[in-house]
């Protein structure tokens, strides 16, 4: 047994480390919710100390924010996108996913990786095609834009993941329906369907973050403030010309944050698992 | 009524015997992910490359060839060869960042201790956020007026009032601010990474291992490291395609300044192929990301198949 001594000074530079990465990390978003709150005497007076409230809190950023900018109806639009690009991810990427773990014989693999590896494809390659692509058919400057094109990202890495938890589903699950007289597509509809209720929900909520989450395509395509993203929205819209409606911003990137971060955290092994080769053997 | 259902059952079943073959039924499944990716990723990507080869702007959409002409002048501009600099630099520097603070991270919380899981919680959150988002938060922190980051300096005593840095208006202070930026989003991925490797090397190889008189560190770099090395690969891939690739944080932060000081491939092909119109040249300036990429998928294939763990 090491001395007590020592082992003190070991727990107190662990418990260092471990403060050091947690400030770090969350600091940027600390001093969103701080600002958020505060009146703006309180923000742009270099003499306070900034950490913490020298003037009571206020909700006047987010009242203006809701009733002065378009901050409602970016969210609508999110939801409204995200809402469309989850449902075409879940009829592409399941039959497929179904497809690539029982159907599609030898070559199996190789397609699955050939489909993954799109999703390494960078926005920053293809917004210019893509941008032309869309006003040939009449989308540009509309969020639509942004449901035509989200899929493909989403249906290369949705379909990677379910890959991976259809071969957790034992293939005895259809033989048996197919024995009891089922055909192989009502095994699929009756048996696999509902046993993958888990891959459903995990491609919903990666979809809809995925969707949240970008940038580049949304700031190709939209230009109007009406018809852009909550992302977009806030971090292109609420700053004129070169004043920064700080308390605004940080409210609104709050707003949009904290259910990404919450649900993200709650799906995240299954995020690793999926980005790093399928199941977890 | 029976009339009625027998016809309809009689169509219905046909069908079904010909979905009953996997082979159809397999291509019916995969024809729509297939077909959508072809569409809206191989044929834009095909177009990209033919505008590069191609006088097309929007204000003058003619589709006359001019071979490598916009590559040349491209690859002559000297903004250009700035930015393809700048690029690696900030690829490279975030990744090797976000690496050691990775690799740091999960030996930290690789041990129990109370709270583990809101520490987690709350390390994954620059992963987590949109980007975008956050950036602006950063860029907020990095304000010329009002940082924060510079409050605590003067308050420190480390800097006076007057000699404030100006972390985006200096060329140097902006790229380690952008290399930051993207190292600080990206560490969180890399702990899971790390963590999801380490716990996954079986026990009893690391028993074995410590009975025959390995050491801490003898473990850690000639056993787990080894072992997890795959999955680490595969994991750097993801971030160096992403980053080496990124607009957004450049954009938000500094849009490629001061004077294109921290100007990269992403937002130069913005600025070129969208801000200006100059949609040939702009493709020209994307299409450098190919080379790079070409070699990452190939790394990525190598690796994927080989995952041990």
């Amino acid at each position: 047994m090491p001395p007590i001594g020592n082992s003190a000074v070991k727990e107190g530079a662990f418990y260092m480390a471990v403060t050091f990465f947690v400030v770090l990390a969350a600091f940027p978003f600390y001093w969103m919710l701080i600002t958020a709150f505060k009146t703006n005497a309180d923000l742009y007076d270099v003499t306070n100390i900034p950490f913490w409230f020298n003037k009571p809190p206020t909700l006047e950023h987010f009242r203006y924010l809701f009733e002065q900018t378009l901050f409602g109806r970016w969210l609508l639009n999110s939801l409204i996108i995200g809402v469309c690009v989850v449902a075409i991810t879940l009829a592409t990427a399941i039959p497929a996913g179904y497809a690539l773990t029982r159907l599609a014989g030898r070559n199996a693999e190789a397609l699955a990786i050939g489909i993954f590896l799109t999703y390494l494809v960078p926005p920053t390659l293809l917004f210019l095609p893509l941008s032309r692509i869309i006003s040939w058919v009449g989308l540009q400057n509309s969020m639509w834009s942004l449901v035509l094109v989200y899929p493909t990202f989403t249906i290369p890495f949705c379909t990677w993941l379910v890959v991976g938890l259809f071969k957790t589903v034992p293939r005895e699950v259809e033989e048996a329906a197919i024995v009891d007289g089922c055909s192989l597509f009502g095994a699929f509809v009756n048996m696999v369907l509902p046993l993958s209720l888990p891959a459903i929900l995990t491609i919903v909520i990666f979809s809809f973050t995925l969707t949240l989450q970008e940038f580049v395509y949304a700031l190709t395509f939209v230009s109007a403030s009406a018809q852009k993203p909550i992302t977009l929205g806030v971090a292109t819209d609420l700053v004129r010309g070169d004043i920064y409606y700080w308390g605004e911003l940080m409210a609104g990137a709050l707003i949009a944050s904290v259910p990404v971060a919450i649900v993200y955290n709650l799906f995240l092994d299954r995020f690793i698992a999926g980005i790093t080769g399928g199941a977890i053997k | 009524m029976v009339a009625i259902a027998e016809k309809l059952r009689g169509p219905r079943s046909r069908l079904e015997f010909v979905f009953d073959r996997p082979q159809v039924l397999g291509s019916a499944f995969l024809a729509p992910a297939i077909l959508y990716v072809l569409l809206l990723v191989g044929i834009p990507f095909l177009l990209a490359v033919y505008y590069a080869l191609s006088a097309y702007t929007v204000y003058n959409p003619t589709y006359h060839f001019v071979g490598l002409q916009n590559f040349i002048t491209v690859v002559q501009s000297e903004i250009f060869r700035r930015t393809l600099l700048n690029t690696f630099i900030f690829t490279i520097g975030s990744q090797i960042l976000g690496l050691i603070l990775g690799k740091f991270g999960a030996l930290l919380l690789l041990r129990p201790f109370p709270g583990r899981k809101i520490v987690r919680a709350l390390i994954i959150l620059p992963w987590a956020v949109p980007i975008a988002l956050a950036t602006v938060a950063w860029e907020w922190m990095f304000d010329s007026l009002y940082s924060v980051i510079n409050w605590v300096l003067v308050a420190a005593g480390l800097v006076s009032q007057a000699n404030e840095p100006q972390w985006l208006g200096d060329p140097q202070l902006a790229m380690l601010c952008v290399v930051i930026v993207n190292a600080w989003r990206f560490f969180p991925f890399a702990i899971v990474i790390f963590l999801a490797g380490i716990t996954a090397v079986p026990q009893d190889v690391l028993d074995a291992a410590t009975v025959d008189g390995a050491g801490f560190w003898r473990r850690n770099y000639q056993i787990i490291l080894p072992m997890i090395m795959p999955i680490v690969v595969v994991g750097l891939i993801f971030g160096t395609v992403f980053t080496f690739t990124d607009l957004s944080v450049v954009y938000l932060l500094t849009m490629g300044g001061p004077v294109n000081a921290t100007q990269v491939l992403g937002n130069l092909g913005f600025q070129i192929g969208i801000l200006s119109g100059d949609v040939s040249h702009g493709a020209a300036v994307s299409l450098f990301m190919l080379p790079v990429l070409f070699v990452l998928v190939i790394l990525m294939l190598r690796f994927i198949r080989r995952r041990e763990i």
